[in-house]
This record gives C-alpha cells, structure tokens and sequence, in this order.
C-alpha cells in the first residue's frame, strides 16, 4: 500500500511543487507523522487519504511561509487530475539517461517505490551513507542541469522508453539472482520490479515493448519456487521441478504477449519474452521446442546484438545443431565475455557434453573464480565436488 | 537554463578542418551554417572553431610559479574542437541542438551557473 500510495503522493507533489527536494521531504515528514500517530491512534479507516491531507497541510504551510510559491498553493487545493501523467513524468524524470544508472535506480526505488534509504542499501549491499549521497547527487544534478519533469514526446519515447526498461530490468536482476533465504529480511526487488512493470503497462497499454517487458517479469517470477531447492542452492532450469511452476500465471504473460503482438511492432522485450514462454510452456526439458527458440534468438540477435544473448543463443545451439557447433559459437565470444562468469559455466558444460572433463573442470573453476553470488558458487562448488 | 556545448572529436580520425580540402569545408561549412540559422533562436553565443590541440598552450599553477607546456591540459584522443553558447528551456532542448550538429563525434553539454 505505502508503494502504491507514496508514489502517487510523489508524483502530485513534484508536479505542483515543481521540485524534487521539497516534495521529498513533506513526504517524508507525512510518512514519519504517519509512524509516530498510527501505533498510538490506531492505522485511519483510509491510510492514504490520511497521508495525503497530512502531507497538504505541510506543503500549505511551507507554501505560504515562502513567497516564491505563493501562486501555488491554489494549484495544490485543486484534487490532481493528471495523475496517470503526473506518475510517467515521474517514472522518466528519474530514468532521464543523463542520470547515471546507479542514480536512475536509487531515485526511482526512493520516489517512485517509497523504498527507504534503509531498504535500498540493503537491497544493493550498500551503505546508508552511499545512498544517501547518491540521492542527493542525483537530485542536484536533476537541478542543475535543468533535466526537465515531463513525459517525452514522440521521436524521444522510444529511445526514454527503454531506457526505464532498463532500469526496471536492473531491479528486477538485482532481486532474482539472490536467493530469499539469503537474507530474509532483505525486500524482495523481483515484486517491486514486477509492480513497476504493471504500473508501466496500466500508464502506457498501447506500448508492445512494456507488455512484453511485463510478460517477461511474471514469466520469471511465475518459476521462482522451482528455481532453489530446500538448501537455498540454485537448480538449473534443465533440473527444475515444473510441477511448482505457476501454469495460470504462464499462461496469462502468454495472454499478455499476445496482446503485444497484436500491436505490430516487435521489439527486444517481447522477444526475450517469447523465448521464456517457449521454456515455460514445455512440460519437461526434453519437450522443449529448441528450434523455436533458436529462431527467436536470430531475431533477438538481429534487432539488438548483444554477447549475452549470443551465449544464450548458443545454448540453444547445442540442441538443434549439437555441442561441437555451440562450442565452436560459444569461444567466438571469448574476447567479449572472458570475465564473465556464464560463458566459462556453459562453456564448462558443453565440454562435458563432448566428453572433454578435464576441460569442463578447469572452465568450471574459471566460472567460480568470477562469480560472488553465493547461489550460483554453490552450484559450481557442488559441480566441482 | 545556459548551458556550454563543447565539440569535440578524435584528432586521429578523418582529417583536422585545415587539412580539408576546399570543397569538403565548403559542404561541412554549409552544414554547420544551417543548423546555426535553424537553431538561432536558442542559441545566444555562436561561439568559434577553436585552433587544433596541436596549436594549445598550457598553463599549471605549482607551489612557487607556473609551468607553461605546449599542448591541452589532458592528453587524449579527444579534444575540444568548437563551442557554443545555448539558452533553452531545459536540458532536452540542449540534448536536440547537440544531437543534431552535423560536424563531431561527442558534445558535452554543461550548464552555466551564476558564480564566479
């Protein structure tokens, strides 16, 4: 609730406001009023109106102390009725590229989420003071260069557009690749990643790259419970347990993808999409329609080369054309992905597959040496013996 | 808001603005003309094309006197080539005005502030 609502809040008081800092810190001062009343008082019958007109009285009051913003406060007693508006500009002023990627995800997990410093530097294993100052750079930055609060026009939206996808997809990353039981009182950034997504879609239905990009949140999130078994260790996908895969949720980001593709303009996400449904949609390993996704991986290739999905794709290589001919695809990428741990893995494992161990072993221990995900040594330390 | 754009490009790659030949200045001066008469309104200063890296002279303030070198202050493959002055609404309008010259590889963009 506090996600929902803090953002909205956000993104009505930045748009009358006109700045940044100020709208911070009345949230803030409403959400710490909100902490000291609520134990005491008890939580109001509609905790964010609650807010809400806490958060007024404080801008009024701050409004009519300083005469800079005088010919505001009428605007603010007027109820918002661009908040559909007010929360995308919010969305792509903190997702503006001249931010850096670290700022971009501090400021939305702040603004937009309602994240606490707290909860953003134990998310990222950060210190409070990191992001703190992060925060603060940001937001001077946004200032000082004059980075404006809007929704991008036209020609620019596509190129803004991903640019928040790509930050989502950040967060999203961040949340999947640890495991709960790691830290359990760590918040899970794979839902808010996945609230993000939604609340993108619901603000932008006619954009096929934000469906997709949705799709291919819930398709992730829909196999979380197969992806680690009792002892918190990874379980590869080939390995998974599928009866513990979500089927209604799989087949609803089918439905979603869909509604995308009927909208005629393909693109990066909705093809990553694609790719995880083919997996998702196959009841065993074995079943998987490899072909498919090899065709898929062309396309992805085609609209937006990248190394890793060029691993990825050999992957899929290996079972329609066989090992020797991914192998061969694989160490092309070399000189691209040698510091990456998942190109010595699936070199590793397609050496094993052309029953070379000794090679697997030393690629394995390559892997191990790159990655500090305690997941993922788990399983090259298992696989290592 | 003002803001700098510096100009920069790879001294290394294509030839430098004297070692073209007339013809070549000709058309990139063309260019460079029209995307200053599209864009007069926004910007204040049409500033210059600075003289070749080669042509810098630089000054380092050190405990006891300055030190006078020939060349840029930072030695790299980049240099700053040119310069104008814009005054636009926010840093979008100066993003169009950098993405749209037609005559380098990077402008940076800077705002101007008020202090000395």
């Amino acid at each position: 609730m506090f996600r929902e609502e803090s953002g909205r809040l956000a993104a009505t008081l930045v748009s009358t406001l006109g700045t940044f800092e100020l709208a911070e810190e009345i949230l803030q001062d409403a959400l710490v009023v909100a902490l000291e009343r609520w134990p005491v008082d008890g939580i109001p019958r509609d905790p964010a109106a609650w807010l809400l007109i806490v958060a007024r009285r404080r801008a009024i009051d701050l409004l009519r102390r300083d005469i800079r913003y005088r010919d505001k406060l009428a605007e603010l007693d007027r109820p918002s009725a661009h908040e559909i508006d007010d929360r995308l500009r919010l969305i792509f002023t903190c997702c503006h590229p001249a931010l850096s990627r670290e700022a971009q995800v501090v400021l939305t997990l702040r603004t937009v989420c309602g994240f606490s410093v707290a909860e953003i530097a134990n998310a990222f294993l950060a210190s409070e003071a990191t992001i703190a100052q992060r925060l603060v750079r940001a937001r001077r930055k946004i200032a000082q260069a004059g980075i404006p609060y809007r929704v991008p026009v036209n020609d620019e939206l596509d190129e803004r557009l991903s640019e928040v996808l790509a930050v989502l997809y950040l967060v999203f990353n961040e949340g999947y690749l640890t495991s709960a039981g790691d830290r359990p009182e760590r918040r899970d950034l794979t839902v808010d990643a996945e609230w993000l997504a939604g609340l993108l879609a619901r603000l932008m239905p006619d954009e096929p790259e934000v469906l997709g990009f949705l799709a291919l949140i819930r398709l992730h999130r829909a196999r979380a419970e197969a992806r680690f078994d009792a002892r918190g260790r990874l379980v590869l996908l080939r390995d998974q347990d599928r009866s513990r895969w979500d089927r209604s949720a799989i087949g609803k980001a089918g439905e979603l993808l869909l509604e995308a593709g009927r909208l005629r303009r393909p693109g990066s996400y909705q093809i990553q999409a694609a790719i995880v449904a083919c997996h998702a949609e196959a009841n065993s390993w074995e079943a998987t329609d490899w072909p498919q996704i090899l065709a898929l991986y062309n396309e992805l290739l085609w609209l937006a080369p990248s190394p890793v999905a060029s691993l990825n794709r050999a992957i899929a290589v290996r079972y329609v054309e066989g090992p020797s001919t991914a192998l061969a695809a694989v160490d092309a990428l070399a000189p691209t992905l040698g510091r990456y741990h998942l190109f010595h893995a699936t070199r590793a494992e397609l050496l094993r597959d052309l029953g070379r161990p000794g090679e697997a072993r030393l690629a394995d221990e390559q892997a191990l040496a790159l990655t500090a995900n305690p997941a993922e040594r788990a399983l090259l330390e298992h696989r290592l013996g | 808001m003002k803001y700098m754009l510096m100009f920069c490009r790879d001294e290394g790659a294509g030839p430098s603005w004297e070692q073209m030949s007339p013809e070549a200045q000709a058309q990139l001066g063309g260019q460079i003309g029209r995307w200053h008469a599209e864009n007069a309104s926004r910007i204040i200063d049409k500033g210059h094309r600075l003289g070749a890296s080669s042509m810098a002279t630089t000054v380092r303030h050190k405990e006891g006197g300055a030190i006078v070198t020939d060349g840029p202050f930072v030695e790299g493959k980049e240099v700053v080539s040119g310069y104008v002055i814009a005054d636009v609404p926010d840093l979008d309008d100066a993003l169009r005005l950098a993405k749209t010259f037609p005559a380098c590889s990077t402008v940076e963009i800077r705002p101007l502030t008020d202090q000395p």
